[in-house]
């Protein structure tokens, strides 16, 4: 049977796959870019506040003009993009790497020279009583409600969760004229930037943190929760116990990357808890231990979107020199461009933890587990 | 933080967004009419209304609604236009869409 082949197939349209093909376009190659959602942009375009970082994250710009810039930049090179095209199956071939996808309801199939997986992350679920009651879902759920499709989840917001995450659309959910009426943590400090948590500070919401979720009460939908102060090993201090009203609670607990593309093609992985558990390992390329398949964004480790993008660049510009679309003294500082640029995302203190654990990953890919 | 600028549940004055187009089409969700706009997902047109219960489970009836919004978790599933088990967060509006609550496992229609 002869099948398409083209030289970069590019599975999910968020910020890191349409970085990639942006690369591979812009070293003279031929990528498809395949996503099962009917609009590209994956996360970016609920993504209303302004990025940090250097000028050249494009810190200050928001998450939905980053977004249009770079559909912008992938519809000036000209690559090819199937939407409402969800992928099922990934299969090496002598051939290549053939990629399975549904598309108008039919089953179709692709080879590509590489494959670069950028499929992100879901939201983790938090188990508690009550917590499959219609008004509990994902923080960024809420967040693709109130600023994608302008409609309120619910009017009173518990957000259980002080990470960025958390913080942020409890903000947002202000501004889109919510009541957040208490942001829970059950670490003893706030997980997130100060500069996030001061704005919803000084917006009046209490910030309890040393606090969990013990249940969620309603008939048929969330009405009210229960929440129960911990102490310092995360044990519930009993007579703590405080019953606060709210149609709905919001989870903002983390994220693990969406691998089951990576597990299919038989990629070895490793666990790094501060990634989000399970990730293809990887080297300094983005490759993957099977060869000509590359990971990128939060699908290589859960982080964020301006890091997914430097992600992007470097699996887009590593497949280019596989493709022989670079020689290796072209490759090497563009490369390492990239390389200074994600190497400035992961200062601070919440970066420097994902530096760490982004140079344990190369250390295990380089350390012949393959 | 600020007045409350949500009318029913439709964010209609935003401090960053631009303004937002009107319903454009109606869908029916157990035979009642609900505006909606052309291309968003079902769930938010349901959201909009006030209608936050979208299935019962089959063992126990209990009811689910939206969880995840990115088509992962399959709890916001409805029978749509006689065909069940539709993810409603990812599945766009279609002018005049026939929605039903969920029962269990869903029937094909007839």
């Amino acid at each position: 049977m002869s099948m398409r082949k083209v030289q970069a197939i590019v599975i999910g349209a968020g910020p890191a796959g349409l970085a990639a093909c942006i690369e591979i376009a812009k070293a003279g190659g031929k990528a498809v870019l395949i996503d099962e959602n009917a609009k590209p942009g994956g996360q970016l375009f609920k993504q209303i506040h302004k990025f940090f970082g250097s000028r050249e994250h494009r810190a200050g710009v928001r998450g939905y003009d980053i977004g249009n810039q770079l559909l912008q930049e992938t519809e000036d090179l000209g690559v090819e993009v199937f939407l409402d095209s969800p992928v099922y199956g990934l299969f090496r071939d002598p051939r290549g790497i053939m990629v399975s996808y549904m598309q108008d309801g039919r089953e179709r199939a692709l080879l590509g020279e590489t494959v670069i997986l950028a499929t992100g992350a879901a939201e983790n679920a938090l188990t508690f009583p009550g917590s499959t009651l219609p008004g509990v879902m994902g923080a960024g759920c809420a967040q693709t409600m109130i600023n994608v499709n302008r409609v309120l989840p619910g009017k009173k917001v518990i957000m259980v969760g002080s990470g960025n995450v958390g913080l942020i659309v409890s903000y947002q959910l202000m501004q889109a004229g919510a009541e957040v009426a208490a942001l829970i943590e059950a670490a003893p400090s706030i997980g997130g930037y100060g500069v996030h948590a001061g704005k919803i500070r000084r917006a009046g919401v209490p910030i309890l943190v040393g606090h969990t979720i013990k249940r969620a009460m309603g008939r048929d939908q969330v009405e009210s929760v229960e929440i129960i102060a911990l102490d310092e090993k995360f044990q519930e201090i009993p007579g703590t116990e405080q019953i606060l009203s709210c149609d709905t609670v919001c989870i903002a607990i983390g994220l693990t990357p969406l691998t089951e593309l990576a597990w299919l093609a038989g990629c070895q992985f490793t666990f790094i808890p501060s990634l989000g558990g399970h990730i293809p390992i990887h080297d300094e390329n983005m490759a993957t231990t099977v060869s000509g398949l590359y990971v990128a964004g939060d699908i290589a480790g859960a982080e964020e979107a301006s890091t997914a993008m430097e992600e992007g660049r470097l699996a887009g510009i590593a497949a280019a020199e596989a493709l022989g679309l670079y020689d290796e003294a072209a490759a090497a500082p563009l490369k390492a461009s990239v390389w200074a640029r994600m190497d400035a995302l992961r200062t601070g203190p919440f970066g420097q933890k994902r530096h760490e654990a982004k140079a344990l990953m190369l250390e295990t890919a380089k350390g012949g587990t393959k | 933080m600020q007045e409350n600028k949500a009318k029913n549940h439709r964010v209609i004055k935003h401090p960053i967004l631009p303004a937002e187009a009107p319903c454009d089409v109606s869908i029916f969700v157990d035979g009642q009419e609900i505006p909606a706009k052309a291309g968003e997902p079902i769930a938010a047109a349901l959201l909009t209304a006030g209608i936050r219960i979208f299935r019962q489970t089959a063992k126990k009836g209990y009811p689910r609604g939206i969880f995840c919004g990115i088509g992962r978790c399959t709890d916001c599933v409805m029978t749509v236009d006689g065909q069940p088990n539709v993810r409603t967060c990812v599945t766009p509006v279609r002018a005049g869409m026939k929605v039903e609550t969920q029962i269990g496992l869903g029937r094909w229609a007839e």
